[in-house]
């Protein structure tokens, strides 16, 4: 006789108490382009794309660099930075929009690469909100013990996916991956996400063609990201900015609580526009990294905590604020205390 | 009702608040672009504020049509009518 359902107790794991960032790894892209290469096939200047997005140069893909290859380096470099062993990882997640093989996920060959031990190996689309979903998968794995360390990996190569004579485009996106390893904490040290989505703005950014329709074309090229620039200003801006606060409500804490603001690197021009309208005081330091990085889609918040570490702006034990947007349009923000 | 000089006013605010361009500057036949040298990103801070303080919705496929001062206060003053 099988016992009847539901008199058996099933064996269930505890998790944390809380999840933290133990370490992070960045990896910028070798190839400095500053905008004077950039402006020729869109008859522009350097002082209109400065103007208009804060970027002063970009980093691209050099001739030995891959998507994988950066990725792989940051998560070295997390690892290495959080003291923690390859074989104590038990999960890998991947926030990527450029990975060119629909399968298997980057994820699976890092695991192999990192010389893991079998860690549950994925990756997510979220675009631009990628590398806060993900932390938000990471920390909640942790608490609820069905991983104890978690390497969470944010990496684009988007100038292959970028179109060289798209004025609103051509300027923007960058290359590069960073990485963060979370693990079980006595006190918070990721807080509760806030994330969402607004479907009926599906396509404000997008990949410009389908597979299927580019297939179809007698030359065919790579897709391009392709955006509706002023729908997306608003929404980034505005309704970003009560993402933001919201965040902050449902952590319990206020803006003045913040050493660091360090939102997705979109465009210098949102940046600005979020902090005004969050009205941040003055002691809160607010992540630039775009003006020499461009915009790396699900590696720029990363990206940012990086160049803040390594000029020092951020120190260890900081509050930081994170916020990432994009795509979907989605959106995933968190507080988070600096290792 | 607010008459087309107080919007004018109350717009030309904004966009000084915005650009930094002087409010005296704004004035209903100068072209956003061309004139006060607006660009699209600024338009589209200045036309959230002045749904904010206007009370209106101004979506994104009718930003482009308003081309000088006079087409935004125009907009607005039918948006409040309506």
């Amino acid at each position: 006789m099988s016992p009847q359902a539901g008199t058996v107790a099933w064996e269930m794991p505890t998790g944390a108490p809380h999840a933290a960032i133990l370490g992070l790894g960045v990896h910028r892209a070798k190839r400095v382009v500053p905008n004077a290469d950039v402006i020729a096939a869109i008859d522009s200047s350097d002082e209109w794309i400065q103007q208009r997005s804060g970027i002063k140069e970009r980093r691209w893909v050099g001739p030995e660099e891959t998507l994988e290859s950066m990725a792989l380096a940051a998560c070295e470099q997390a690892l290495a930075h959080a003291d923690i062993d390859p074989a104590q990882i038990d999960a890998i997640v991947v926030a990527t929009c450029t990975h060119t093989m629909q399968t298997p996920a980057l994820a699976a060959k890092l695991a192999h690469l990192l010389g893991t031990q079998a860690p549950a190996a994925f990756d997510i689309s979220a675009a631009c909100a990628g590398f806060c979903h993900a932390l938000s998968l990471g920390s909640d794995m942790v608490r609820a013990g069905t991983a104890r360390h978690v390497l969470v990996v944010g990496a684009e190569l988007l100038s292959e996916m970028t179109s060289k004579t798209d004025r609103s485009t051509a300027f923007i996106f960058g290359d590069g991956a960073g990485a963060v390893v979370v693990g079980p904490s006595e006190t918070p040290g990721i807080g509760p996400v806030v994330w969402g989505s607004d479907g009926e703005q599906y396509d404000a950014i997008r990949q410009s063609t389908d597979w299927r329709e580019v297939l179809a074309d007698e030359h065919p090229v790579m897709p391009h990201i392709a955006m509706d620039g002023a729908t997306v200003f608003r929404w980034a801006s505005f309704e970003m900015a009560k993402v933001a606060a919201a965040t902050l409500d449902r952590t319990g804490i206020s803006v003045e609580d913040i050493d660091l603001f360090i939102p997705h690197q979109a465009n210098m021009r949102i940046i600005d526009a979020m902090a005004r309208a969050m009205k941040l005081p003055e002691h809160v330091r607010i992540a630039r990294d775009i003006a020499e990085q461009g915009n790396t889609s699900a590696a720029s918040v990363p990206l940012a905590l990086g160049r803040m570490y390594e000029d020092g702006t951020a120190k260890s034990g900081d509050i930081a604020l994170l916020i990432a947007f994009g795509a979907g349009l989605s959106y995933a923000a968190q507080v988070v205390r600096i290792p | 009702m607010a008459t087309t000089e107080e919007i004018r006013t109350e717009l030309a605010d904004i966009v000084n608040e915005v650009t930094g361009i002087p409010a005296g500057d704004v004035q209903l036949e100068k072209s956003f672009t061309d004139d006060l040298d607006v660009d699209s990103l600024s338009m589209v801070e200045v036309v959230v504020a002045a749904e904010e303080k206007f009370s209106v919705r101004i979506p994104d496929d009718q930003v482009k049509n308003l081309k000088t001062v006079g087409d935004a206060v125009s907009y607005i003053e039918k948006a409040q009518a309506a």
